[in-house]
């Protein structure tokens, strides 16, 4: 998160140990162990509600006032067979009494429901680390599912690690048993019992959990009551039991004063769009096709009704962008949201957009591919794409948000720009920041940016035809941001006709003059390129300022990045950290800044797209660091990649990139 | 469909569609005048349409008729798709919007729904609408949102110069199909029907008055509306519809639909249409039925099957064909339902960005 303190030379790492032991309470004799930052693991089947349970976990932490950051990883398959590796499911939280950037790199505990989840993460777990695992599930059926010839249990393989076994299922049974449910309905909230151990074991505040239990399922006393005494009992489990000696807390992050909530990327895109309504007067009109990882923000966006929201889950892809599109035709502020095969199919509509220049939001929440890929991990490959993924000239802005919360500030960004510019505008999310959460500092609804000035339909003629006549000249444009006019219907004596086919410069009529082509597509293109008079210079964080080597990147890496670059710099060295939100315009001196660097390192969870995009425009030999797992970027490993790329820098007297580039320095 | 009465002074109270800028800018625009002449209907623009093509037809009956349903030329919105008749908007001088091909029924369906108080027309053809536009022309059929979709039936494609198109008849022979088409083609009626349309109508081009008649009622119909139009095309498939222009064999292949009246066509009324013994419909000459055992048009009938019958009756090769409104039902319409719901959530909860923003769980850092 970025709410706290920014990162200097003297904070923090992001994962590295500081564990204080300090001496235990009075009463049953545990101690408790006072730690800086913890990263837990939780993993099961799908169907064993690990999201839902980390997702708590979360809630309880982040209302205890830590910083956090979480990383959920599950199956595109909604319920694989039970007890399959295939159908595994985790949910890994990082939470540290200081700031933190990433869901950290490997968990310090694991808790695996049942031998798939151990088989499938055990290998992710330090040596030394905690290993809580359900007795009960390691049962030879369960074993031969995944391939285990021995127990692990007993065959001494997990001695390595400090392994709990504890039999959550059976010890969740009786915890329930006279609920009056039956056995398979009582077994399911074995999820809770163990959110209450872990409760107990990291000292979390239980209100809000007893709470929510009872929200969930108020139509279902009896469901609530069995959940929340499966919870209370795993934290009473905790407390007596022998197994677990220690317990630990982790105190508060100091944070900037206000009030914080815990959010998702997802969320924070949706209430992003509703403040974007609001600030600038306009109603908004949703069309999506539900697709992972994007659905949740139509979701969001359907309960918002009151705020004037219209939903519309459309037939298919290109159904849900164009009913945007014909919303933003007349006068509402038209938006879809989708990821990456749907971007492809509303590529055409997206192109109408451009040349009908009409306002536009398009969110890309970003996922594995080619073609269906990964639905539910995470990727940067749409870029290139977004770019230039359509036929014709067809220039669009592109913007990205860095971490969950930061999605609320792009949205509104990419609704600036595409009001000011009327102009479809790409934002790039993806599936790392649409399910990750973290604190965020609710802002004051008046602090936002006031977009009303950016609407400003026509409400007149705006030119006269060759004899005087006044007239309504669609492509009539602000000399400044080269903006055309945006007529309603409805608005008397603006009637004109848009549409795909070219355009005459200012009356908007079809032309099939050469020279007017060509003026058309650069004014398009000139268009977009002059949105980088409104944006700020680019963002370089370089706390000691005699970094040699810079480290690039975009989107959902600026955490990874952020927390490598703090290690780099613990280790005594200098590093730069450029962080782009404007991928296209890129800033107006983002040429010069990279010229100031004999290395610059960009890393990126595809085969190098923004890599490509700055070496084209800016003749700078950007060293490309490539991962498309569908996972994040361990910082460690971008750490040993940055220090790597510090080490074999030798100092030329005129640094490569501004020679190459002609910048004066 | 028509348009909802705008009350501009009522801004932000429920049941009121437009936005307050919208609503702004219109107000400030000056007076909405509601009685016009064809001629206010004109853009300046040359009509590039082939000379003898259908669509002109089309085009004056549409120019002629629109004033008489008293709604100003401002609140009139023409989408289209691509195509010879998706250049239609830029001869009206309504607000329009030439979109890509397929595509006109979603970007109405997303104007029509955010600004209920528009009157939204589509203009679309065969391929557009049947071929690459498919999708999208069932979804608002069964969704029901208020526009009217005309369907200009030229059974090929015009444009691309000559191809077959998914409603020319088996064994045609075209540029792409030169030993004569193996698609079997589609009935729009039946097909429209199939997606539960709540207005279906069918006319031909060079029939103003017909036409007229059928034009009229859609518009005023709340919901969708598809009107399939007979439309020559007089380079690539002329004549096309000559059965049932040509005064001699056109009474002969007519079924003309009167809400009310029995289904007696035919010179001398000689033929009728009677229920077979599967629950469909089927001709029979008139003199060897009892008059009580022929149907009587009931377009408003609540089954589609009844008007799907109708629509079975004629054949690839227009024997038989039914011209008129083969059904005209009252549903709710999904802009209105939208509306509704979002007055019914401001009425719950005051929005209240700040609330919104807070969620459900927050703490404080002093």
């Amino acid at each position: 998160m970025t709410a706290s303190t920014p990162p200097t030379n003297g904070a923090p790492l992001d994962d590295v140990h500081a564990p204080v032991a300090s001496s235990a309470p009075g009463g049953l004799v545990k101690s408790v162990v006072e730690l800086d930052r913890v990263v837990i693991r939780l993993a099961g089947d799908s169907g064993d509600g690990m999201q839902l349970t980390g997702n708590r976990f979360t809630s309880e932490t982040a209302s205890f006032g830590n910083d956090l950051s979480t990383l959920p990883n599950f199956p595109a398959e909604i319920r694989a067979p039970t007890g399959t590796l295939p159908g595994v499911s985790s949910f890994q939280l990082h939470f540290a009494d200081h700031d933190i950037m990433t869901p950290g790199d490997a968990p310090d505990v694991l808790v695996a429901m049942n031998p798939a989840a151990l088989k499938s993460n055990l290998s992710d777990l330090p040596g030394g680390g905690l290993l809580i695992l359900d007795s009960d599930e390691f049962t030879p059926r369960n074993l031969a599912k995944v391939g285990y010839a021995t127990n692990p249990l007993e065959d001494g393989s997990l001695e390595g690690w400090q392994t709990v076994p504890v039999p959550l299922t059976s010890m969740t049974l009786d915890a329930l048993a006279d609920s009056g449910l039956g056995k398979k309905e009582a077994e399911r909230s074995k999820n809770m019992f163990t959110l209450g151990l872990l409760s107990w074991m990291y000292h979390r505040p239980t209100e809000g959990t007893v709470r929510f239990l009872e929200r969930q399922f108020r139509r279902k006393p009896e469901i609530a009551a069995a959940n929340i005494a499966a919870f209370r009992a795993g934290y009473n489990y905790g407390e007596t039991t022998e197994a677990f000696a220690v317990s630990y807390e982790i105190k508060p992050a100091p944070m900037d004063a206000g009030r914080y909530r815990n959010i998702s990327g997802n969320q924070a895109l949706a209430l992003g769009i509703v403040a974007a309504g609001q600030r600038s007067g306009l109603p908004i009109f949703l069309g999506a096709y539900p697709i992972t990882p994007a659905s949740d923000i139509l979701h969001e966006l359907s309960k918002h009704k009151s705020f004037g929201v219209r939903t519309f889950q459309a037939e298919d892809e290109i159904a849900g962008i164009g009913a945007a599109l014909g919303a933003s035709f007349g006068g509402a502020l038209g938006v879809t949201t989708t990821s990456g095969p749907g971007v492809a199919l509303k590529a055409e509509t997206i192109g109408l957009a451009v040349m009908t220049e009409l306002p536009l939001l398009i969110v890309d929440v970003q996922r594995g591919g080619p073609s269906t890929g990964l639905p539910t991990k995470t990727e940067q490959s749409d870029l290139l794409q977004a770019m230039f993924g359509r036929n014709g000239e067809a220039p669009l802005p592109v913007i990205a948000p860095r971490s969950p919360g930061d999605c609320f500030d792009a949205a509104i960004e990419a609704v600036r720009i595409a009001l000011t510019y009327r102009t479809p505008v790409m934002l790039l999310s993806d599936g790392y920041l649409a399910n990750g959460a973290e604190p965020w500092a609710v802002p004051e609804t008046a602090t936002l940016p006031d977009l009303t000035g950016a609407v400003g339909f026509a409400t007149g003629p705006n030119a006269a035809s060759t004899d005087g006549t006044p007239e309504f000249h669609p492509y009539q444009r602000d000399p400044e941001t080269l903006a055309r006019a945006w007529a309603v219907p409805g608005t008397a004596g603006l009637q004109h006709r848009i549409g795909g086919l070219e355009k005459a410069d200012g009356n908007g009529n079809i032309s099939y003059d050469p020279a007017n082509h060509d003026f058309m597509v650069r004014t398009r293109q000139a268009k977009i390129d002059g949105i980088a008079a409104s944006i700020g210079p680019t963002d370089v964080e370089d706390p000691d300022g005699d970094a040699r080597v810079a480290v690039i990147g975009w989107g959902s890496t600026y955490g990874p990045i952020g927390a490598a670059c703090r290690r780099i710099r613990a280790s005594g060295r200098s590093v730069a950290q450029i962080h782009l939100r404007h991928i296209n315009p890129f800033p107006a001196d983002l040429g010069e800044v990279l010229a100031r660097y004999d290395r610059v390192v960009c890393p990126e969870m595809n085969l190098g797209q923004l890599a490509l995009l700055l070496r084209a425009k800016y003749l700078v030999d950007v060293q490309s660091h490539t991962q498309v797992s569908g996972m994040p970027f361990r910082s460690a490993e971008l750490a040993a990649v940055i220090q790597d790329a510090i080490d074999t820098t030798s100092t030329p007297a005129v640094p490569a990139g501004a020679a190459a580039n002609g910048a004066t320095l | 469909m028509t348009t909802l009465d705008t009350h501009v002074h009522d801004l932000g109270m429920p049941g009121n569609p437009i936005s307050a800028a919208v609503a702004e800018s219109v107000a400030l625009s000056g007076e909405k005048r509601t009685e016009l002449k064809a001629k206010d209907l004109k853009t300046d623009q040359e009509v590039r349409w082939c000379p003898g093509c259908g669509d002109y037809v089309i085009l004056n009956a549409v120019q002629s008729f629109l004033p008489s349903l008293g709604i100003a030329r401002e609140d009139m919105v023409i989408v289209s798709g691509i195509g010879c008749s998706s250049r239609f908007p830029y001869y009206m001088n309504t607000y329009g919007m030439h979109s890509i091909h397929g595509r006109a029924p979603a970007i109405a369906t997303g104007l029509a729904a955010s600004r209920p108080d528009l009157s939204v027309w589509v203009v679309t053809g065969d391929g557009d609408s049947l071929s690459i536009g498919g999708n999208h022309l069932i979804h608002a059929l069964r969704r029901n949102v208020n526009m009217t979709i005309l369907l200009f039936n030229n059974r090929i494609y015009g444009l691309t110069k000559g191809q077959y198109s998914p409603t020319s008849e088996v064994g045609k022979v075209t540029k792409s199909t030169p030993m004569g088409s193996i698609d079997a083609p589609f009935n729009p009626v039946s097909l429209a029907l199939g997606a539960d349309a709540t207005f279906v109508g069918r006319a031909m081009d060079s029939d103003r008055k017909g036409l007229t008649d059928v034009l009229r009622q859609a518009a005023e119909h709340q919901g969708t509306s598809l009107v399939e139009i007979y439309q020559n095309c007089n380079i690539f498939n002329d004549g096309a519809f000559e059965l049932l222009k040509d005064p001699t064999t056109g009474t002969q292949w007519s079924i003309p639909l009167e809400q009310g009246k029995p289904l007696v066509f035919g010179p001398d009324g000689a033929a009728c249409v009677v229920k077979d013994d599967f629950g469909g419909l089927r001709i029979a000459e008139t003199n060897q039925v009892d008059a009580a055992d022929i149907v009587v048009h009931d377009a408003t009938r609540e089954n589609p099957a009844y008007a799907f019958a109708l629509s079975r009756l004629s054949s690839q090769d227009l024997r038989y064909t039914p011209m008129g409104v083969f059904r005209s039902v009252q549903k709710p319409t999904y802009d209105g339902l939208m509306t509704e719901q979002l007055d019914t959530a401001k009425v719950q909860g005051n929005a209240d960005l700040d609330a919104l923003l807070s969620g459900g769980e927050t703490w404080t850092v002093e």
